[in-house]
């Protein structure tokens, strides 16, 4: 049988997603079920004075009505956050409750402040217009930038500062910075970004008053994480008395990795009115409420000797993580981002310093990427500044800079197993044709158009994680997966997988993965994830950590299987185990050629005996049936890096940037499936431009986000785009037997920057993302003034 | 969303008949329903007129095209008459929206609701539309009163839209990169004596840019536009554009749309 890995095999879940057969949670409906709509803050800050139900709860359709002091009578916990952070001084990170339902405070524009449970949906919305919330409004903190100089908004959280946070050694930065020829300094903006995914969050709880078990269907990438939050934390139902199902869910991109919440106040409520409880966000709701990404404020700076040799980096950022610190809040601009500042390159010095600011905003949290891309976005741009003012080409300082040595022991933390960088940009430059782009230039100036070219070398670490390693970094949890690989008796497959697709093609990959293994037809391999009452314990999806993480589980419960299937097939074949091979499903004694597939084996363990024509021993003391679990833990993160070089065009008379090519070269390791993998990276970078030239979450100064619908916030449409050229280089990672490295989130870590290296390649100004048609405009003409003024 | 009472009018008369200071008229209800879904406005009365066959349609005369109010954009865009008589008007509708809107959304429709940013007014001014309502004939520039607002009249209803077939004319916008509005819109139409500059998108109000008008009726070309001063007093300013960037972008939307002609 051909190997399945490698090849492009079609999305085994496209035909029922495409033809609007998936099930999402807003497709789950219960008899008797009740419809939960939430009255949220209208003020980014203020005092909650009084909260009165009782117009509302005489509304027509009321069911309940439920309040922060509910949730305190009931001792429902806070939502949490999930990483503990240390700052440089030792002390630990400071946090403020986080209760599902507001109290006394309200933090941000759409904090929830009381749920009204109605027989409609209509009902519950009309009813919580008539809820009145008297309000003593304080004055918000918005601005990042300034947000530690702000009024304080925790009585026990001076300066707004979550934790002020170091990586690295200042001392030998100092040293470093002292023999430079040369300092490169840059102070740039990541701006901050909403998720977007396109199915809006939802949850639907049903309460079984006779076992006393709540069911909750929800929009997540991590159902079991969920299940242990809500029963451990928030103390709704014990951990078995709670099952959590993420059934199709369209998109998450980080922010649905945790519970929110919503999923909490359902999940409380139905146990409470013994009537299951459904909510669906609407999109504002989604723009309001979901949590955000990116964020940061940074000032870096790179030390130089005259010949483009890198001696020393420093990385001083603010990084907004919102009202609350969400649960993964902490660690995305520490953990996620410090590790990778020092990008692709020897770095023989470094520091990251991150102060984490509390706002009057939505909480900030993992967004694709997490960390990685404001990190590399730092590094790119500044590494590009660096190229400019040295007089070098962008790619010859680059190359210099590369480690050829792997493992390679890079500076703030990771040693990475394999690479090869100098291969990747080799390969970018030959198929964007590099050398070709000052003609093309002259081609666009000769159309009035202003083209640039920017480079972006990038690596990132993924994969995640080893637990002992995230644990002892502050991680509340282990970050291992797990996989059941289940024999039916008449020998088809269903693998069980803690991790999860909301969109990554699990369904199909994993197949490919169990398929090679276990020598068992495609199509007779079922995969299933996302209900904790199915498989075993998982960690789900982000870090672009399921085929690396979760994959290998797969392969070692597939390992177990085929240990198992020898002894039987021994047994059966009256040889000795270690004469038995397998290969291609078929366990095979060479001396004597008798051999058994592995589908007559499966059938074996489940009939142990004989009976009429069926004879199917097995050996003494086994047990029967065919399953077996495994949990993995990887030894390391995996590290994919690659190159990617991005052209514009610029109109100088509008300012609209076009991208006109764009090239990408990836080493994601070995590559399971070629057409999933191209597609997680056109989505990646279309997602990476989104947030450089159209993308932008703002607030005003009173903290109303005026980028709460499509008609202002800007997502990326197909039409902005060229084709996307695609390519690949790959040195198999060593921390895992398939040699994966993971591909998810790549395509946003090193878009980014590479387009905005190339928009100010072309006008010839720094300028800050996103880079609007008005933005470069401006730019422009002052580039104009500056010209004729010099003239 | 708020309930109210449904009424298909099978006249016009009907339709006026039924209609109140709570009730609305539903054409392609592309304003109308998500503004009531999102709770921003509510009606007692919603009275569907698509079904009224007279006010559908597309004549041409010598001089003139008349369309329907409930006209469909993508009807306008598809015409052959339209395209050969005034073919900016059939890429200006070809240009509303996505493929939905222009399935449902109605040239009536967009015109009484008069969006600061919807392209139709832009070619009613351009094109000297006049208005024919159930009670009257409006010129088009007396027809835009300011944001959102017309001269109609309670009860009154847009029966078709007549546009005045120029010797050319050419509609060019920049599109809101999140909506897809005109964040300016500038339609030009150079008729037998006069030139008429109009540009969406810019001020709370459709209008007849004057300056470039005046320039381009004694010298119809993109230099003519260059000598002109577009001032950004009264421009929109928000977080896509600021009042300077528009005046910017009509002078450069007149010019392309000048080139284009």
């Amino acid at each position: 049988m051909a190997s399945l890995v490698g090849s492009r095999v079609e999305r085994k879940e496209d035909k029922k997603l495409l033809t609007g057969r998936g099930k999402y949670t807003a497709d789950v409906n219960f008899v008797n079920q009740t419809f939960a709509y939430f009255v949220r803050s209208p003020h980014a800050r203020a005092q909650i004075k009084k909260v009165d139900t009782t117009k509302a709860m005489k509304a027509p359709g009321v069911v309940s009505i439920l309040t922060g002091a509910d949730i305190a009578n009931d001792k429902i916990g806070g939502l949490i956050a999930g990483w503990r952070i240390k700052s440089e001084d030792g002390s630990d990170m400071k946090v403020p409750a986080h209760p599902p339902l507001a109290n006394d405070i309200v933090n941000y524009v759409g904090d929830h402040v009381a749920v009204v449970i109605a027989d409609s949906l209509d009902e519950a919305r009309n009813a919580a217009e008539l809820v009145k919330v008297d309000y003593k409004i304080l004055k918000a903190v918005v601005d990042t930038k300034s947000a530690m100089g702000s009024d304080q908004i925790y009585k026990d959280i001076p300066k707004n500062l979550c934790f002020d946070w170091l990586l690295g050694d200042r001392a030998k930065v100092k040293e470093a910075f002292e023999k430079a020829d040369k300092i490169i300094k840059i102070d740039l903006i990541n701006n901050r970004v909403i998720p977007n995914a396109m199915e809006p969050r939802a949850a639907n709880a049903d309460y079984n008053p006779s076992t006393e078990e709540i069911t909750l269907y929800t929009t997540s990438q991590n159902p079991h994480l969920a299940r242990i939050i809500i029963s451990a934390f928030n103390g709704v139902a014990p951990e078995n008395k709670l099952r959590v199902i993420a059934p199709d869910v369209g998109g998450g991109f980080g922010s649905k990795i945790y519970p929110y919440a919503e999923e909490v106040v359902c999940s409380w409520a139905a146990k409470k009115i013994e009537r299951p409880v459904k909510w669906v966000a609407d999109r504002t709701e989604s723009f309001l409420s979901d949590c955000h990404g990116r964020d940061h404020v940074t000032h870096a700076e790179l030390a130089v000797k005259n010949d483009g040799t890198f001696l020393g980096f420093k990385n001083e950022t603010i990084a907004n993580i919102g009202a609350y610190a969400s649960v993964f809040g902490t660690v995305t601009p520490t953990y996620l981002f410090g590790p990778c500042a020092t990008g692709v390159y020897k770095m023989p010095a470094a520091y990251t310093n991150v102060k984490a600011v509390f706002t009057n905003t939505a909480p900030v949290d993992a967004y694709r990427g997490a960390g990685r891309p404001e990190a590399t976005y730092t590094i790119e741009t500044l590494v590009e500044k660096a190229a400019r003012e040295l007089g070098m080409d962008p790619a010859e300082i680059r190359m210099k800079n590369f480690p050829t040595q792997f493992p390679f022991q890079q500076t703030l933390v990771h040693s990475v197993d394999s690479g090869d960088y100098v291969a990747s940009l080799n390969k970018a430059m030959e198929v964007a044709d590099y050398k070709g782009f000052e003609k093309r230039k002259r081609e666009s100036a000769n159309k009035g158009k202003l083209r640039g070219i920017g480079l972006c070398s990038y690596f990132e670490a993924c994969g995640i994680a080893p637990s002992p390693v995230v644990m002892m970094l502050g991680c509340g949890i282990g970050l291992w997966e797990s996989a059941e690989v289940r024999f039916n008796p008449t020998g088809n497959v269903t693998v069980f997988t803690g991790s999860h697709s909301h969109g990554q093609g699990h369904d199909t990959t994993f197949a490919q993965i169990a398929a090679d293994q276990l020598g068992v037809p495609i199509e007779n391999i079922e995969i299933s994830h996302g209900d904790t009452d199915k498989g075993p314990f998982g960690y789900g999806t982000y870090g672009s950590r399921s085929l690396t993480v979760g994959g290998t589980a797969i392969v070692k419960a597939c390992d177990k299987i085929i240990a198992k299937g020898k002894r039987v097939a021994a047994k059966m074949l009256e040889a000795s185990v270690d004469d038995v091979e397998f290969s291609n499903g078929e366990f095979v004694v060479a001396k004597s050629n008798k051999k058994k597939t592995i589908g007559e084996i499966a059938f074996a363990c489940y009939l142990p005996g004989t009976y009429g024509e069926v004879k199917s021993p097995l050996p003494e003391g086994e047990e029967p049936g065919l399953k077996e679990t495994s949990f993995f833990d990887p030894a390391n993160f995996s590290f994919p890096a690659g190159s990617h070089i991005c052209e514009v065009e610029v109109d100088p008379d509008t300012g609209e940037t076009k991208v006109v090519k764009y090239t990408a070269i990836d080493d994601f390791g070995t590559i399971i499936n070629p057409l999933v993998v191209e597609g997680q990276v056109h989505g990646g970078i279309v997602q990476g431009i989104g947030q450089a030239l159209y993308e932008n979450c703002h607030y005003d100064e009173t903290g109303q986000l005026v980028t709460a619908s499509y008609m202002d916030y800007t997502m990326p449409r197909a039409d902005n785009f060229p084709e996307f050229e695609l390519g690949f280089t790959c040195t198999p990672a060593t921390s895992n037997p398939l040699g994966t490295k993971g591909c998810g989130e790549a395509g946003a870590i090193a878009s980014p920057p590479a387009v905005m290296n190339a928009v100010m390649n072309a006008i010839g100004t720094e300028i800050s993302m996103p880079a609007t048609a008005e933005k470069v405009w401006k730019a422009c003409n002052q580039n104009k003034k500056k010209n004729s003024e010099a003239a | 969303m708020k309930t109210f009472n449904y009424h298909s009018a099978k006249d016009v008369k009907e339709a006026s008949k039924l209609s109140s200071s709570s009730s609305a008229f539903l054409a392609g209800g592309m304003t109308t329903i998500p503004s009531i879904k999102l709770g921003l406005a509510s009606y007692r009365d919603i009275i569907d007129i698509k079904g009224i066959k007279s006010l559908s349609g597309i004549k041409v005369s010598g001089k003139s095209i008349k369309i329907g109010a409930t006209t469909k954009h993508v009807e306008v865009a598809n015409s052959k008459d339209v395209k050969k008589a005034i073919p900016s008007l059939a890429v200006l509708a070809e240009g509303i929206g996505d493929p939905q809107v222009r399935n449902r959304g109605t040239i009536g429709g967009s015109i009484a609701n008069n969006d600061p940013s919807a392209d139709y007014p832009s070619a009613c001014i351009a094109l000297n539309a006049v208005i024919h309502t159930n009670s009257r004939k409006i010129e088009a520039e007396k027809f835009f009163k300011g944001m959102f607002e017309t001269s109609l009249k309670s009860g009154e209803i847009i029966e078709a839209i007549e546009f005045s077939i120029p010797e050319k004319s050419n509609y060019q916008k920049y599109p809101n990169p999140a909506s897809r509005y005109a964040v300016v819109g500038v339609y030009v139409a150079k008729h037998k004596s006069e030139v008429n500059v109009a540009v969406t998108g810019a001020k709370s109000c459709v209008y007849n840019d004057k300056d470039l008008a005046k320039a381009l009726s004694s010298n119809f070309s993109s230099s003519a536009v260059d000598a002109v001063r577009i001032s950004s007093s009264g421009m929109n300013s928000d977080i896509h554009a600021s009042g300077e960037y528009r005046a910017n972008m009509v002078k450069v939307f007149a010019k392309k749309a000048v080139e284009a002609c």
